[in-house]
């Protein structure tokens, strides 16, 4: 069949054009290269819903920024992720810094930032977070930014488009795009795919996917930030803190997140390899010392991982959204720092540019908006719980110790539309293994319920996917087949 | 009681003799707890007179507890404890279990220490385990999580499980030991590694990981004696798995939430009856201290129910008296001291004292001084090391403790030289 | 003609430095052939110098490991030989254990293999495993 519209990419740019395309009546389907979507930058940032005030006034990503930050509201009640608009501070640690916050401040209201103020009043700011050093001399709040996690709101974005009939495929690496009288033919490892249009949200690999359409006009830098993540029970921040900004980065941020843990984190390193998610003694070193510059007593002992993240930067410093010279083919790419924020205003663009090429977009009757809250173990009341039990005590049978979380809540995870087929898969869907022992309990079990779920043997149970098992045979499998060779 | 392991059973099991009514909650789908998967011998010495593997140690327990009708509650996860001594557990046939009790003893155990909190730098690969979890893939589960193998930490798990993968056709490269010595039993390093000619490498850490989606190998690299990484060292070791081996943590989320004080080891405050600071919660096992061996562990627990005994027969709901303690604090080269404080009116029993030192060392003394530094008790060792926990039976009245005894300071010190050779 | 039991080994040529493993002391003893008669040093204990002959004749270990198990609550049954058998045959036993796969229930010392490969050791179950449900 040939689809009205490809998109490639399943992180969090791609799924919400998705879900924001899936409410007309065409044909979508949407191509991720890895075993999951949600697997590249989406799966590793900060999770950051910014205010819209930092960004220069000359790129495109400043307004998007400021209108996506507003269409979170909606979405959040629409599709049931987690998010908190709980305000950040940017922090001013000398006198000199107070200027630039203040025009911050000015050119952000005057561009529809909401409700940003300047905090000089240091009991007040104490007061609003407690854990900030005493050397602040003032600073700015944004009370419009907020937390989300990134990679579960873009489960929900994905749930929500294939339940309104968009085609998910996993495991499929675009090798070769031809295009041929107005139709895109695009050649993976495992399949062909035939459309008429062509959205590239192929993050780190977005320049790539244009090169092979002969679109070579801009680079893709990757920039790594390493973070660190810290045990909930050690701090409780109220408020997202950024440092007063540098020329390249929004610096290191001391950040809660929505599960209650706090992070700290990215720095910002330019490398080569678009694979390279390795984290350093370098870069940890850095962040910690970045993150005790605002909370002195950062709980360094009481780390729970560390990991990296990969930011796509264009040689523009600004998002990629084009129409292109090729008809039908739309550039999605380069969305650094705040792509996150503006992913739904960045998915309306794309919506205009779909028209202009002609699309139909005529809205569909059946098409339904909302993606029901996941039911998690932790927000029920003990009388729900039990009506819950009575009815299917698979609720009752605890997997993960450390957050608590049911056998039920995993097997949902596995049959929700576009849904967990990997370990990492149910970690980032309902967080067994996200906890203090960080799988240690709850791994062997989670893999018997994907194996059961499935109908996979346990030995091709994957981390998240292609030569990522667990476990490479049953035990007595190497002396038995050393006996065999043997001829014993 | 919290946790059907060795610690579990053994305190259930002189609970019910006693003739109270006890409920073990599991969170397993068998009583046995870790020691179930310790499938090696060792065990019993000390409680037997025998030499046992795991599971057989472990079974008598579990038999005893069978047969005088201890009640327990199988793949039951215990959600919190309250300061009310209220458990609240789930099960999927029971549903919610809302469980008063007059008095609850902590067993839960210990979890292993993971890469995230000894904050080693790489990539994410497949690949990586505990010793741990390892163990209970290979013997429970029934799986090998590889094929060539490099071991972090020369603690006695990491090389037991250097023997027992080797045992299954596997090849274990080498063990890594950032201490300059070997961190477990000498009987261990001889019969899992020297035996199979497995390299144990100390005064070594890992650096790096390689492989993206699995391992691929290791760099090592030699430490000092700050454990800072010696420039030009570096030693790449081919394999696909890791096991780290780097520690225990007692486990006590539950015991914080209830509201217990937590000591610097990770485990509750206690008294010299294993009581923690809430009235009527009692802990012991790896949950209290993380112990070597499983014959202490059971001896703690033994303890920790007779005294839960006492307390419903002679404390519950009595009114609370205020008790004069007396605070133990770890000295010189001691890791921390167990109990930590005991009531001054039970100086006339037997007090346990354990302690782990921070460093080995070779003819040493250990000494309790009071809060003058008025010397209490002393004795003589031939050598300590960290991965031997120490165990001192002592009767404080006998050693005329002083009455303005504020504080007792456990150190370990170097024998003072003598002037005389007396051999 | 040599015999295949534990018990009636020559004596090894040459020497030996052994590690002795009875108490955490670990003394390093030193074990030496001299025409026959077995020459030990280094040993500071009596204990010490028995475990080094030991070692030096014939050493010899308990083997601890799983057999595979059918129709049971788990796939594995922890088992191991009743006495020690030496050393240089562990790696047979462990494939004469390894081709084996028994059938719950199981008992707690239940004999699984009688008389290993004739070592005079028999292979036993280290705990109950009762059937799956």
């Amino acid at each position: 069949m040939i689809y009205d519209i490809i998109i490639i990419g399943g992180g969090v740019t791609g799924c919400t054009i998705a879900r924001t395309l899936s409410k007309y009546d065409l044909n979508i389907c949407l191509l991720e290269k890895e075993a999951d979507i949600a697997s590249g930058t989406t799966k590793a940032n900060s999770g950051v819903v910014h205010a819209g005030y930092a960004a220069d006034r000359k790129y495109i990503k400043r307004n998007l920024c400021i209108q996506g930050n507003k269409l979170y509201t909606q979405a959040h009640e629409e599709l049931n992720f987690p998010f908190r608009r709980i305000g950040s501070f940017v922090v001013a640690l000398e006198d000199i810094q107070i200027g630039e916050l203040e025009e911050k401040r000015k050119k952000g209201l005057q561009d529809g930032v909401p409700d940003l103020e300047l905090i000089l009043d240091k009991e007040k700011i104490k007061q609003m977070e407690p854990n900030l050093t005493d050397k602040v001399v003032g600073v700015l709040h944004a009370p419009s930014a907020g937390i989300v996690s990134p990679y579960e709101m873009t489960h929900a974005l994905a749930e929500n488009a294939a339940m309104n009939g968009v085609k998910f495929f996993r495991n499929q690496e675009v090798i070769k795009i031809r295009h041929q009288e107005y139709v895109f033919t695009v050649k993976t490892g495992e399949g062909e795919f035939q459309s008429n249009n062509l959205i590239n949200a192929a993050g780190l690999y977005a320049s790539r996917i244009s090169k092979m359409l002969g679109l070579d006009y801009f680079d893709i830098m990757p920039r790594k930030g390493q973070y660190i993540l810290f045990d909930r029970n050690m701090l409780h921040l109220n408020k997202i803190l950024f440092p007063s900004p540098t020329k390249v980065s929004k610096g290191i941020l001391v950040c809660p997140t929505v599960h209650g843990n706090t992070f700290v984190g990215p720095n910002a390193q330019n490398i080569v390899d678009l694979d390279d998610l390795s984290t350093t003694t370098a870069g940890l070193k850095e962040i910690l010392e970045g993150g005790m510059k605002l909370i002195p007593n950062l709980p360094v002992r009481s780390s729970i991982r560390n990991f990296a993240g990969l930011r796509a930067v264009p040689d523009t410093m600004d998002f990629i959204i084009d129409n292109t010279d090729v008809y039908g083919f739309i550039n999605v790419a380069g969305i650094l720092s705040p792509g996150l924020t503006s992913c739904f205003a960045i998915a309306e663009r794309v919506e205009e540019f779909l028209e202009l090429l002609g699309v139909e977009m005529k809205v569909k009757d059946d098409y339904n908006p909302i993606r029901p809250k996941p039911e998690r173990f932790t927000n029920f009341t003990r009388e729900e719980l039990d009506k819950k039990i009575k009815k299917d005590p698979l609720w009752a049978r605890i997997v993960c110790r450390c957050e608590t979380i049911p056998e039920r809540e995993i097997i949902n995870a596995i049959h929700a539309p576009v849904g967990a087929t990997t370990v990492d898969g149910v970690k980032f869907r309902c967080r067994p293994g996200m906890g203090r022992c960080q799988g240690g309990f709850c791994r062997p079990r989670v893999m018997e319920i994907l194996s059961r779920e499935l109908n996979i043997p346990m030995e091709e149970i994957t981390k998240r996917g292609e030569d990522t098992n667990i476990v490479v045979g049953k035990t007595k499998d190497f002396i038995l087949r050393k006996l065999e060779q043997e001829g014993r | 009681m919290i946790g059907g392991g060795s610690a579990g059973l053994a305190a259930a099991i002189v609970i019910k003799k006693a003739g109270l009514d006890v409920l073990i909650l599991e969170r397993d789908r068998e009583l046995g707890g870790i020691t179930l998967q310790c499938i090696h011998n060792g065990f019993g010495i000390h409680e037997f007179k025998e030499e046992l593997t795991g599971p057989e140690f472990v079974q008598r327990f579990i038999n005893e507890a069978l047969d005088l009708g201890v009640k327990y509650k199988l793949d039951t996860m215990v959600i919190k404890v309250t300061k009310e001594k209220i458990v609240y557990a789930i099960n999927n046939t029971d549903g919610m279990l809302e469980i008063k009790a007059k008095a609850i003893i902590l067993a839960m155990g210990c979890r292993e220490r993971t890469r995230g909190s000894i904050n080693m730098p790489g990539f994410r690969p497949a690949g990586i385990y505990t010793a741990g979890q390892a163990q209970r893939f290979v013997n429970v589960e029934g799986y090998l999580p590889g094929r060539s193998y490099v071991i972090l930490g020369s603690g006695d798990i990491g090389m037991i499980m250097a023997r027992r993968l080797t045992w299954e056709g596997c090849k274990v490269k080498a063990v890594v030991e950032i201490q300059p010595y070997v961190s477990g039993l000498i009987r261990n390093q001889v019969q899992c590694l020297e035996d199979y000619d497995i390299p144990l490498i100390t005064s070594y850490t890992i650096t790096r990981i390689h492989g993206r989606h699995r391992v691929k190998g290791v760099t090592i690299s030699k430490v000092d004696r700050k454990f800072d990484r010696i420039i030009g060292t570096d030693r790449f070791i081919e394999c696909d798995t890791l096991l780290l081996s780097v520690g225990l943590i007692p486990e006590n989320e539950l015991t914080q939430n209830a509201g217990a004080d937590i000591s610097l080891n990770g485990g509750p405050v206690v008294d010299n009856n294993l009581e923690t600071t809430i009235d009527g919660i009692f802990a012991c096992g790896n949950v209290l201290q993380v112990h070597d061996l499983v014959d202490l562990v059971v001896a703690e627990a033994k303890r920790a129910g007779l005294n839960a005994v006492e307390y419903v027969n002679e404390r519950y709901e009595k009114p609370f008296e205020t008790k004069e303690l007396i605070k133990c604090i770890a000295g010189a080269n001691v890791n921390y001291v167990k109990p930590d404080h005991f009531n001054k009116s039970d100086q006339a029993n037997d007090i346990i004292f354990s302690f782990r030192v921070k460093r080995p060392d070779r003819r040493i003394l250990i000494q309790f001084k009071d809060q003058n530094n008025k010397v209490i008790f002393k004795r003589k060792r031939r050598y300590v090391i960290p991965s031997e926990m120490i165990e001192l039976n002592l009767n404080l009245k006998e050693l005329e403790i002083p009455q303005d005894c504020k504080s007792l300071e456990v150190e370990v010190i170097p024998q003072p030289e003598v002037l005389i050779d007396n051999t | 003609m040599e015999s295949n039991k534990n018990m009636s080994k020559s004596i090894p040529e040459g020497e030996k430095t052994i590690r002795c493993i009875v108490c955490p002391t670990g003394c390093e003893i030193h074990v030496k052939n001299v025409d026959g008669e077995l020459i030990v040093e280094g040993h500071t204990c009596n204990r010490g110098e028995v475990y080094a002959k030991d070692e030096f004749i014939a050493p010899k270990r308990i083997l601890t490991t799983t057999m595979r198990v059918k129709g049971g609550l788990l796939p594995l049954i922890p088992v191991r030989t009743d006495k020690p058998i030496l050393k240089e045959r562990l790696t047979e036993v462990l494939n004469e254990i390894a081709v084996k796969e028994i059938e719950a229930p199981i008992k707690m010392g239940e004999v699984l293999i009688e008389n290993v490969l004739k070592l005079d050791a028999n292979i036993i179950a280290s705990r109950d495993l009762i059937k799956a449900s």
